[in-house]
């Protein structure tokens, strides 16, 4: 569904990812973690192509996003959601505007059906009473699940999630978690997201990559990671109370 | 010899940078305008007349301050001279004359270009940092579109009629110094005003207001896409913007003025 081809990015004369290749099935919950600056989020970014690689080729269900036109590329964006990690709400419009901005921009559907497809995501969401308020009015959390409201209100077949969990408190970063388990589960969307919270990825990933310094140092099932035997992952396990006994949760995975 | 090496190639890579960036903004700019066709599509029009009322309603107290002051000053410094040869009777011509051809679209542009120029840059800077660009661009919605022309859109609009408000007041200012301070009555004053000026200074003073909003809604929303660093880079490009804008309606101005009048 998504494969990354000996992929290098340079930004500034240094080296952000380096030579890297790696696959995201279908249905599949892709982790992505590593310290800052590890080029986690540079790599989600070339999935959408708001960046592109100085070599290598970054594949979406079998074509390759680096030279499409405009318009081929537009196409191969309708299958992507994202939620950024500052959410990216439009601060100007309220929330349900938000949500319902790209069906007004790209489909020709009456306000009124526009405003019921809203309204479903908005009840999916918990967000219930939240549709007149403006970003500002809402929590942290809020503008997480709005952000997410608006990455699936065109239904994706894969969402992108940069950093959903940071700067959240415990039981909100677990409520983002049970939906993007949720999303995989109800919807069959295919996840992507990029985390340096490994209680977090533990608990939803089917697979876990971690980059360090542009490098894949792992790439395997959460059982699989926490065993690795790579010493930046163990140290990064370690950082975080994780031992090889696995003192960690799964949620959502039979 | 290794520094003058240095600078040379420092110099000639701010040159480069230099024409990326106009590169851009003209590319940006273009878009824009061949988005105009879809300004009445009920997905802009809203967005477009949010910002015909920031730039011409919002601004209407400011600009009729200074209009006011710049006809009064011009009336006062022209007038005193013209008292020294008796000739006072002429102020009517020399404040209608200058409004209409520099001064009128020279103030609102720096007026605009201070005010909704920098909100402008302002805005689109915190959505770049704040990745709402990058959102709009994964919902295949082209921020030219939708950001871009309903600014160009307003300030083009709005400028020229903005222009006819502050020649307006600067007039009458000029008229109410010409009546209370240099006894020349409103009468006098205005016929020697309508005397003089002519359809072509208007003319002329319109387009130059056009193309002044043009390129501030261009400066203002190139440095907004173009911003980095967060707060402390929003800061810079709202500076950045305002600055520009202002060089770039004063070069104009001369080029503009020169070309009709020479």
């Amino acid at each position: 569904m998504i494969r990354f081809e000996n992929v290098t990015k340079k930004l500034g004369g240094k080296t952000v990812l380096n030579d890297i290749s790696f696959e995201v099935g279908e249905g599949e919950t892709f982790v992505i973690v590593g310290l800052s600056g590890a080029g986690k989020s540079v790599t989600l970014k070339h999935m959408i192509r708001l960046m592109v690689p100085n070599s290598g080729n970054v594949v979406i269900d079998g074509e390759t996003i680096n030279g499409l036109s405009r318009a081929a590329l537009r196409e191969v964006r309708t299958k992507f959601g994202v939620l950024f990690q500052s959410s990216a709400l439009l601060q100007w419009m309220s929330v349900i505007d938000n949500i319902a901005l790209p069906l007004r921009e790209h489909t020709r559907m009456g306000e009124e059906e526009i405003l019921q497809k809203v309204d479903e995501k908005l009840r999916m969401l918990n967000l219930g009473d939240a549709g007149d308020k403006f970003p500002a009015d809402l929590s942290g959390g809020m503008q997480k699940r709005v952000g997410l409201a608006r990455a699936i209100i065109m239904n994706p077949k894969i969402v992108l999630y940069d950093e959903p969990t940071s700067g959240l408190d415990p039981v909100t970063s677990r409520r983002i978690d049970d939906l993007i388990v949720g999303m995989r589960k109800e919807l069959g969307i295919t996840s992507v997201v990029v985390t340096h919270d490994l209680h977090s990825a533990l608990a939803i990933g089917s697979r876990i990559m971690m980059l360090h310094k542009g490098h894949i140092v792992e790439n395997a099932t959460p059982e699989e990671f926490i065993r690795s035997k790579d010493e930046t992952v163990q140290s990064f396990l370690e950082a975080q109370y994780i031992t090889k006994k696995g003192k960690w949760e799964k949620v959502g995975h039979e | 010899m290794k520094d003058s090496g240095r600078s040379a190639a420092r110099m000639g890579s701010q040159v480069l940078q230099l024409m990326q960036n106009t590169g851009h903004a003209m590319f940006m700019l273009l878009e824009a305008i061949y988005f105009t066709r879809y300004v009445f599509s009920k997905r802009s029009r809203g967005e477009t007349l949010v910002q015909l009322y920031i730039t011409g309603i919002k601004s209407l107290a400011v600009i009729t301050v200074v209009a006011m002051f710049t006809g009064m000053i011009l009336a006062l410094q022209t007038g005193l001279e013209l008292r020294r040869y008796g000739q006072e009777v002429y102020i009517g011509s020399a404040v209608a004359v200058s409004m209409i051809r520099e001064m009128g679209p020279f103030m609102t542009g720096l007026i605009i270009a201070a005010s909704v120029g920098s909100a402008i840059a302002a805005q689109i800077g915190t959505m770049t940092v704040s990745e709402e660009i990058a959102a709009l661009e994964v919902m295949s919605i082209n921020p030219n579109r939708f950001l871009v022309m309903p600014r160009l859109v307003a300030l083009v609009v709005m400028m020229p009629i903005l222009t006819v408000y502050t020649n307006i007041l600067g007039i009458f200012g000029g008229g109410v110094v010409g009546a209370t301070q240099l006894g020349v009555s409103m009468q006098a004053y205005m016929d020697n005003a309508t005397q003089f000026a002519t359809n072509k200074d208007l003319y002329v003073g319109l387009l130059k207001a056009a193309i002044f909003g043009a390129v501030i809604a261009t400066v203002a929303c190139h440095q907004g896409f173009m911003t980095t660093e967060g707060a402390v880079g929003v800061g810079k490009a709202t500076r950045r913007s305002v600055i520009i804008s202002f060089l770039v309606i004063l070069v104009l101005g001369y080029m503009i003025t020169r070309m009709f009048y020479i």
